[in-house]
């Protein structure tokens, strides 16, 4: 399948997961769950020669604005697993800015489903 | 590998409404309509993402008579709707396969709740889907989608069928179009709402 911007999956059907990540491994589930989102940091101005191509595309997707991880996947065509490994070091390599989502908790819920309902309502009518 | 796709500007969260991510999710049995569904109203154009998924081996997939675990992709549709300049809302569309536990687990967690969409000429099929969104304990809305032609069945048979509470809503949408399919949505969080 080949994406409407052109970008063909098959390097990542062709080279193992493990090759990409380099053999680490998934990074803690609440640093990068699907929702977090995520933009490379203003400040990255001098990237390290030693980002793999793949780190080089995700900082170049990253840097037009934010996405969360499961759109960066999306458009990747990478599985989720790959991604959020990549992401995660290349936070630490402090190239990215993450927003985690909101737990529930911290913010009533009453009041993020209200604002839901009405930003549907004046969407749709 | 050459370099990243490029995005349009609309692809990207608007600045401001980067405070807080939420989802719900839209669970059926296969080919129920659910990537039609959040197609219908998502802002942008459905993305999917892969997750490699251990599972118990199915018998008739062993050849040799090994039981074992197999691994597996699920694919998860999935689109978003930027509510305002604070909330950014993630629709998951969801296979309603018990098998994939993992994936459940993390689907479920923070999810606001869910939609269950539901085929009425294959109702028995849609019975494991609502039995796992009570497994995780969200509230839920069901949402008949009403292919062409097919008879409309009277709510009460439905409710009695899947053998809902009371005040669970049922809404007949057609996945296809944008404010039935959002209106099944509104009806979902006016749910969530009244349980809050």
């Amino acid at each position: 399948m080949t994406g409407r911007d052109g970008w063909t999956p098959e390097s990542a059907a062709l080279v193992r997961p493990y090759v990409i990540t380099k053999g680490r491994n998934l990074p803690d589930e609440d640093a990068l769950s699907l929702l977090t989102l995520v933009t490379a940091s203003a400040e990255d101005t001098r990237r390290p020669a030693r980002l793999s191509p793949e780190e080089q595309s995700l900082l170049d997707l990253c840097s037009a604005g934010y996405l969360s991880v499961a759109e960066i996947a999306g458009h990747t065509h990478f599985p989720l697993g790959v991604v959020r490994i990549l992401l995660a070091s290349l936070m630490e390599g402090g190239h990215l800015l993450t927003r985690p989502p909101v737990a529930r908790a911290r913010l009533a819920d009453r009041e993020i489903l209200e604002e839901v309902l009405n930003g549907l309502r004046a969407k749709f009518g | 590998m050459g370099s990243a796709p490029s995005l349009d500007e609309r692809d990207y969260v608007r600045e401001g409404a980067t405070q807080t991510a939420v989802k719900i999710l839209v669970v059926g049995h296969f080919a129920v309509g659910k990537t039609t569904l959040i197609g219908s109203i998502s802002e942008i154009e459905p993305l999917s993402t892969e997750e490699t998924m251990t599972q118990a081996a199915e018998p008739v997939d062993d050849l040799k008579g090994v039981k074992g675990k197999t691994t597996t992709t699920v694919a998860m549709d999935f689109g978003r709707l930027t509510i305002s300049d604070r909330i950014v809302l993630y629709l998951f569309g969801t296979p309603g396969q018990q098998r994939f536990v993992q994936m459940w687990e993390d689907m479920a967690r923070g999810a606001l709740g869910a939609l269950v969409l539901v085929d009425p000429e294959r109702l028995a099929d849609s019975f494991p889907v609502i039995d796992l969104i009570e497994h995780y304990g969200l509230d839920y809305a069901i949402a008949v989608n009403h292919f062409d032609g097919a008879p409309a069945r009277e709510e009460r048979a439905l409710r009695e069928a899947l053998d809902l509470l009371d005040d669970t809503p049922v809404v007949t949408c057609d996945a296809r179009d944008e404010k039935s399919s959002a209106a099944a949505l509104t009806t979902l969080v006016r749910h969530l709402l009244d349980r809050a």
